[in-house]
């Protein structure tokens, strides 16, 4: 989304993707772990649900979604709305073959674009191609339910769907935030989470659209997801998706009132961290005066490293005049 | 399973109906000898497309369709992975059938598929891309290619096969002339058993003796080449242009 | 129409493009991490990995400002640590009053921003690094290396493929809905609101274009053999110098690592 040349995004867009450096190592191996499971599963399951088909088909929408993301529209002033996509994978598609839709977005995202970092992709599997389709499905199905079969069920099932995958999953965001000691849960969940109740409505929207759209063109891809028929074991998704967006709509007031309770865990975890004061007593405050020890080592690292760069250039031109010479003999 | 190798391709009274209803194919009778070169015209919406699909088995319609001495209607699978390997369908878009990362990848996935070793396989991918000059191109990526170039890669990706016989649907579609005539000077080195659709009827002229009118799902004439070219009203009455 | 700002690869003959793609993730992944655990405040270590990573990019023949250029686009999320600025208890540094708030920048506060600042900045560098110097068909390779599951890989593969055109179309789509967005009075366009299901429609027009997509692909698919099973050449080993430079380069971020946590 930040390097497509039609669109800028607004600086108050959509932070869901998450960069490296922003959570803790602790938090990111846990949520690299959900994701493994998560996605193991959607693997199995998947490859049960779909036919032959599904490398094709999945392959296609990951693209397809992506390109998606690039769809703007303007909103006010200079910022515009984007897609996640979650919702509408999860529609269209069922709860696991959209995890695989979205992780392959997610990931393509991170390894290629750098829209989130490689460490943390874990945990923005998790948010955008977890927790987003779960929920999505989830809601979607509770409103369906609830219209009895009304046809404007499927387009209020949709927005409202689609807005509550993204504020969940922001939410989640947030908290995993708190949990690194990056930004303390009192501003980060009330923030991301009112920001993205705002983007939510675009999503909603673009959502509502796009149903729209297919319900007229192409009818039977609306019942391409199974849960119409409520089997039992796509139960598990709904009621999953439907208990995690009521968890987080609970626990995150709880957790934004009690920061000190997050960050003290932030720091019992971050152990890495929490022992940065203790050196300080043990050595001398400064071998050169006026200069601490650790402005004078940041020095001695600084004349280090342009060493280093400037002897790997000069290797490097060193090189190049080696292939030069000896393509010349060749030539 | 009757083994009849004097026919390449038989098709005997084929209809086949979209589940939307559309009737896509009615009471088609088709027989291609080996190592013939036959073109199959008719408007857009005709069905010849339709008609291309049911050679390797992807649509199953009702009548008979053999094909290399294979019997298509209600194969088994082992059958229907013999009749893909005898019969190399070449898409209208070749962006439809590159779909690896890369080249060598395309070319590579059916000799893969038909789990041959590692070494025949890469020797199948170089004599593939050999026959359609392309053999510099194994290691880039498809997207970046031109639509030419694209064109001749897809028919190495079905060359590596082995095929006895080629389907080719639109081969000239969206080529400049240079291209063009590149292509049509490679279709006229091939071998194998040609069935070529399309609306390029100087193409027709020039590689197919024999031409099948198809219209509105019915094959309605059947014969050489230069007498249907020649006769003016027959090509209008089907929405065909004399070239 | 081809649009190559989607593209990361930047082909050359250095040495880091000679690397093996298996080699280069495992090492970025290295780094990312040594980083990550690299404690707050650490500077001369976060110095340090900085030329290390300015250091591959000159190796990589990409000039020096390459990656230093790129990796500054995450800074942005770096909002979302600025309230740590204000709220990590210790010595104050500056206040901001706002409103009926004063807020007061601490020492451990900007220390820890500027922390995660640096982190995310370095290690960016690592990965834009990486995708400069690998095609994506060698990266695929590397990803099953590791092991992960082959039928993801085969989705990851198809899905890289086909986002150059599938982008295609969508910018398309955009520029058609753009060229009917004119009125001879300057003003229009109607409400968000209409604006958003408009593009909502134009998503779904996108979405079956590439579920159809995805049919013809299958038809490809199949009419060369595929059975729905994922079929690959098995990866071919690594040469003894890779292996080298693996355990090298490993070694070198352990050890960095380790000064980091043990002296901070």
């Amino acid at each position: 989304m930040l390097f497509a040349p039609q669109s800028v995004p607004a600086l108050v867009g959509s932070q869901m993707h998450i960069p490296d450096g922003f959570l803790s190592v602790l938090v990111s191996l846990v949520f690299w772990l959900l994701s493994v499971i998560g996605v193991g599963v959607a693997l199995w399951r998947a490859g049960q649900e779909l036919d032959e088909r599904k490398v094709p088909l999945m392959g296609v929408l990951g693209a397809t979604i992506f390109a998606g993301q690039m769809l703007n529209f303007a909103v006010a002033g200079g910022t515009s709305g984007h897609l996640m996509g979650a919702a509408i994978a999860a529609i269209l598609l069922g709860p696991w073959p959209a995890v695989l839709v979205m992780t392959s977005v997610v990931s393509i995202q991170a390894l290629l674009f750098q829209d989130g970092g490689l460490l943390v992709l874990g945990a923005n599997i998790f948010n955008m191609a977890i927790v987003g389709p779960f929920v999505a499905y989830g809601v979607y199905h509770t409103v369906l339910k609830l219209a009895r079969e009304k046809p404007w069920g499927t387009f209020l099932g949709g927005f409202v769907a689609a807005w509550t995958s993204i504020v969940v999953a922001a939410l989640v965001v947030a908290l995993q935030l708190a949990f690194s000691g990056t930004s303390p849960a009192n501003v980060s969940i009330p923030a991301m989470g009112l920001i993205h109740m705002l983007i939510g409505l675009g999503e909603g929207l673009i959502t509502v659209g796009a149903l729209a759209f297919l319900s007229a063109t192409r009818r039977d891809l609306l019942g391409l997801a199974p849960g119409r028929t409520s089997r039992r074991k796509d139960r598990f998704v709904w009621l999953g998706g439907l208990l995690i967006a009521i968890a987080l709509a609970v626990l995150s007031p709880l957790a934004s009132g009690h920061p000190d309770g997050l960050e003290w865990v932030a720091e019992e975890k971050g152990f890495l961290d929490a022992a940065q004061d203790a050196p300080y007593e043990i050595i001398p405050d400064y071998v050169f005066p006026g200069l601490s020890n650790v402005q004078f080592a940041t020095i001695v690292a600084g004349i280090v490293g342009t060493l280093i760069v400037f002897g790997v250039a000069l290797g490097v031109a060193y090189l190049r005049r080696q292939r030069r010479t000896s393509t010349a003999y060749e030539a | 399973m009757v083994e009849t190798d004097a026919h390449e391709v038989l098709i005997e009274n084929l209809t086949f109906r979209y589940p939307d209803g559309h009737v896509a194919l009615q009471g088609v009778s088709l027989q291609v000898a080996r190592g013939e070169r036959i073109a199959l015209v008719g408007p857009n919406g005709a069905g010849k497309s339709t008609l291309m699909l049911h050679l390797n088995g992807i649509l199953h319609g009702d009548g008979k369709v053999c094909v290399a001495g294979l019997d298509v209607s209600g194969a088994s699978d082992g059958v229907l992975r013999r009749v893909r390997a005898a019969v190399g369908l070449v898409f209208q878009n070749p962006d439809d059938q590159l779909f690896s990362p890369t080249v060598f990848d395309d070319v590579a996935f059916g000799p893969l598929y038909m789990e041959l070793p590692p070494d025949e396989v890469h020797q199948r991918v170089a004599r593939a891309l050999a026959w359609v000059g392309m053999e510099a191109y194994a290691r880039r990526v498809s997207h970046h290619l031109s639509t030419g170039e694209k064109k001749r890669i897809a028919i190495a990706t079905v060359l590596s096969m082995d095929p006895r016989l080629l389907a080719l649907d639109e081969p000239s579609a969206g080529l400049d002339p240079r291209a063009r005539r590149s292509l049509i000077e490679l279709l006229s080195t091939l071998p194998q058993t040609l069935i070529i659709s399309t609306h390029d009827l100087r193409l027709v002229q020039e590689l197919c003796p024999r031409t099948a009118i198809l219209d509105t799902g019915r094959l309605v004439v059947d014969g050489s080449t230069e007498g249907i070219l020649a006769d003016e009203a027959l090509l209008r009455a089907h929405g065909l242009e004399r070239p | 129409m081809h649009f190559h700002f989607l593209d990361t690869y930047r082909p050359g003959e250095s040495v880091l493009h000679a690397l093996d793609s298996r080699v280069k993730f495992i090492l970025t992944v290295a780094f990312i991490l040594a980083v990550a655990l690299t404690p707050t405040g650490a500077w001369p270590v976060y110095v340090l990995l900085l030329a290390l990573v300015v250091a591959a990019v000159v190796a990589a023949e990409l000039g020096v400002t390459y990656a230093l250029k790129r990796a500054l686009v995450a800074l942005p999320f770096a909002l979302a640590a600025l309230p740590s600025l204000f709220t990590l208890p210790g010595t104050g540094l500056f206040s901001l009053p706002i409103g009926p708030w004063t807020l007061t920048a601490t020492q451990p506060g900007l220390q820890r921003l500027l922390s995660v600042m640096l982190k995310s900045w370095i290690s960016m560098q690592a990965a834009v690094l990486l995708t400069a110097t690998t095609q994506f068909p060698d990266l695929l390779v590397a990803m099953r290396s590791i092991r992960v599951p082959r039928l993801l890989v085969a989705i990851f593969g198809l899905m890289w493929r086909y986002l150059f055109v599938l982008v295609d179309e969508a910018i398309r789509l955009m520029r058609a809905r753009d060229a009917r967005s004119g009125s001879p009075t300057g003003r229009g366009g109607r409400t968000a609101w209409w604006r958003a299901r408009v593009t909502g429609g134009m998503a779904g027009n996108l979405f079956l274009r590439g579920y159809e997509r995805g049919e013809r692909i299958y038809a490809a698919m199949a009419a060369r053999g595929y059975d729905g099973e994922v079929r690959t050449f098995p990866l071919p080993p690594l040469d003894t110098v890779q292996v080298l430079v693996l355990i090298g380069g490993l070694f070198s971020l352990g050890v960095l690592t380790l000064l980091g946590i043990w002296v901070w």
